[in-house]
């Protein structure tokens, strides 16, 4: 019994330590991240600011470290064994890969869609109520009833969904599923929401979508997206990263990042030239 | 037809050669399946044939002789019936049926099978099987009329509803399975209580929890070694520790429930079921593994991402989405558990008990152990009841597995 009031007195102090800093303009910032796989360095010295309430596009070739380096930002990483980071993340001013930091508070606040829609198999309503219950939500039933609302609203999905809450959410399209993964995503009010090429299973149209909600979903939300497709990053982002293998070590690092517009028109690296314009291998 | 193949000079038309090679695969195919099904074919017959069939049984004392006047044995009434009874067995007997149960309570018929029981004291003489008793009836009744003059020839059907409820007895006529039954019901529910929650744990803490290292593969290891160790084995294991070294618990001296402890001295159910759990745990263990890496990735992330802890994770997720591969594996043990027979012969399975279990602390006897020993008997009429009795085993086999089977589809429809 006193082990457990330990244990959440300790994780309140920590998740104010992260949630009562003064908002800066950025709500990520790296510093001198390195990513390793065992003895095999996977990402090298990145420094980027990700600036609130922007999309943030992560853009490269396959095998350069986009998602391993998106799965460092809310710790996702540390469900491989073998990986570890060096250097800092400050979300909100806090180093989240200081020890004293519980990754499970971290993944509360940064939030991620995964590559493939992968909604639980339960009913809809319960993919979104199940994230805030977890997170020690005490309100009624109409409590909840209103915040899968909001969040199905916020994903752009509740038109689609309201008569069938109660039908299994894998009976859905992919784009939807897609959807409810964000809607179930925003439930738990992260600041920030971290997506590993969401569009890439979808189609033309479902990936429109998607795009769209983003550009809804900034307003409130700081966004991060790694993305092969490169006229989704100049169509929906504001900032680019320009990440590729270092030519003499195979890791990967950013070799260019700023404004999304000056990236695709007037790159400064040669690299990113080639790449943006098709010209690239 | 073209005598070349698709790339021209350098290759031949082997098409008409590669069907035939299939062909040939799935006659190899065919033959297992078929060998498979004429064994399994060949096992019922057997069994079937020893259930049914015609008997030449003599009684002790003929039937007439009895001082019953003009009227048939069968067409007595209870008191007369009672009074044979109590002219021709000795009066210690006759009281002790009496305190049993009193005659007043005693249906007729009850006390009809006493009378053929302990006064005509049938004998059986020659049994004869299913098969020859529907083909062969002329030879048969030869026998009969040329060795046992005294004899009646009897149709008997070993597998009755009688044959279930009867305790067991020496004489194969009025044996049944009752306390075999019983017995196997209540070691296989020790064994599941026990295994299934131990198995699971286990599985779940190898496969989410613990990490790669040397330790850990070396006890997956034995794991998976210990799942094909024999099971009289195991039966030497649960001699040396829950029947010898555990006593006091598997005897039930220790909480004061029994009132005589040293007549079972921990050969008890309670023993016999610990050994089946640890002897289905590895079983359990792997399927549960299996199951629970089965389980995708993505799900974990999917509750990882919105800031589940790990058991969180794994109690709303990867369980219920594992589950029916669990139970597929505890169906499994049940299946083993419920045909072992070595290792309880080795914890001490009783030849005779009468009486049911009354408890986790009482002597024992199960199904298969029950036909082991009827089958090691000389006289034919043995091998019937044995018979039956597996026949009882299988049914049960199969009930308990269908209600298994149950459970696991309505956890898989519940998760879509």
């Amino acid at each position: 019994m006193n082990f457990k009031v330990a244990l959440r007195s300790a994780s309140n102090i920590v998740s104010q330590d992260i949630t009562s800093q003064s908002v800066g303009k950025y709500a990520i910032e790296v510093r001198n991240l390195s990513i390793y796989y065992g003895n095999f360095q996977a990402v090298r010295d990145v420094s980027l600011f990700i600036p609130r309430q922007k999309v943030t596009a992560i853009i490269g070739p396959s095998g350069c470290g986009k998602s391993t380096m998106i799965r460092a930002f809310n710790r996702m990483n540390d469900l491989i064994p073998s990986a570890f980071a060096e250097g800092e993340i400050l979300f909100m001013g806090q180093n989240i890969y200081n020890p004293l930091v519980d990754p499970v508070e971290v993944r509360r606040h940064i939030g991620m869609v995964f590559q493939k829609p992968n909604p639980f198999p339960k009913s809809i309503y319960e993919n979104i109520a199940w994230g805030a219950r977890i997170n020690g939500f005490k309100g009624s039933k109409s409590d909840m009833d209103d915040l899968v609302e909001k969040s199905l609203r916020g994903a752009a999905l509740w038109d689609e969904v309201k008569d069938k809450l109660n039908s299994p959410a894998l009976a859905l399209s992919g784009g939807q599923q897609q959807r409810l993964c964000i809607a179930r995503t925003i439930a738990v009010e992260p600041e920030v929401i971290l997506m590993d090429e969401p569009a890439s299973a979808l189609d033309p149209i479902a990936t429109l979508k998607i795009e769209e909600l983003m550009q809804q979903l900034k307003e409130n939300y700081t966004i991060v997206i790694v993305t092969h497709n490169m006229q989704q990053a100049a169509r929906a982002s504001d900032f680019t990263a320009m990440m590729m293998l270092t030519e003499d070590l195979k890791t990967g690092t950013v070799i260019e990042y700023g404004r999304t517009i000056d990236i695709f028109t007037h790159p400064k690296d040669k690299r990113t030239e080639d790449y943006v314009t098709g010209r690239f291998g | 037809m073209n005598e070349r193949g698709i790339f021209g000079k350098q290759s031949v038309n082997n098409l008409p050669q590669r069907h035939r090679m299939a062909l040939i695969w799935r006659l190899i195919f065919q033959v297992s399946t078929i060998v498979g099904i004429i064994t399994l074919t060949a096992l019922l017959y057997n069994i079937l044939n020893s259930t049914f069939g015609y008997l030449i049984i003599e009684t002790k004392i003929n039937p007439a002789s009895l001082n019953a006047g003009d009227v048939p044995l069968e067409d007595l009434t209870k008191d007369a019936l009672i009074r044979i009874l109590e002219e021709n067995i000795t009066l210690g007997a006759f009281r002790t049926l009496q305190r049993d149960l009193p005659f007043e309570q005693r249906s007729r018929d009850d006390v009809f099978d006493l009378v053929v029981e302990r006064v005509l004291k049938p004998d059986v003489k020659v049994t004869f099987s299913l098969v020859d008793s529907l083909f062969k009836r002329n030879e048969i009744e030869e026998t009969l009329a040329s060795s046992y003059p005294n004899g009646t020839l009897v149709f008997r059907t070993w597998l009755t509803p009688r044959f279930l409820i009867t305790p067991q007895a020496s004489v194969p006529l009025f044996a049944g399975v009752r306390t075999a039954v019983i017995g196997s019901l209540w070691t296989i529910a020790i064994t599941i209580l026990v295994a299934f929650p131990l198995g699971v744990g286990a599985a779940i803490y190898l496969e989410e929890y613990a990490t790669d290292n040397s330790i850990n593969r070396i006890i997956q290891t034995n794991i998976n070694n210990l799942a094909g160790v024999p099971s009289i084995i195991y039966g030497m294991l649960g001699l040396a520790i829950f029947v010898r070294a555990l006593e006091p618990i598997t005897s039930g001296s220790l909480f004061g429930l029994v009132a005589d402890p040293s007549t079972a001295n921990g050969r008890t159910i309670f023993s016999a079921g610990l050994t089946l759990a640890l002897l289905v745990l590895p079983l359990i263990i792997i399927n549960g593994q299996e199951a629970i890496r089965a389980v995708p990735n993505s799900l974990r992330q999917a509750a990882y991402g919105l800031g589940a802890t790990k058991w969180q994770t794994v109690w709303h997720h990867v369980l219920p989405a594992a589950l029916p591969g669990i139970l597929t594996g505890t169906i499994l043990a049940i299946s083993r558990a419920l045909g072992e027979t070595a290792p309880l012969v080795v914890v001490g399975a009783s030849t005779l008990i009468t009486l049911d279990p009354s408890g986790p602390f009482s002597k024992f006897t199960t199904l298969p152990i029950q036909i082991y020993q009827w089958t090691a008997r000389p006289q034919d009429d043995f091998r019937n009841i044995a018979a039956a009795a597996i026949i009882v085993l299988l049914i049960l086999l199969l009930t308990l597995n269908a209600s298994a089977i149950l459970l696991r589809n309505r956890f898989s429809r519940r998760l879509v």
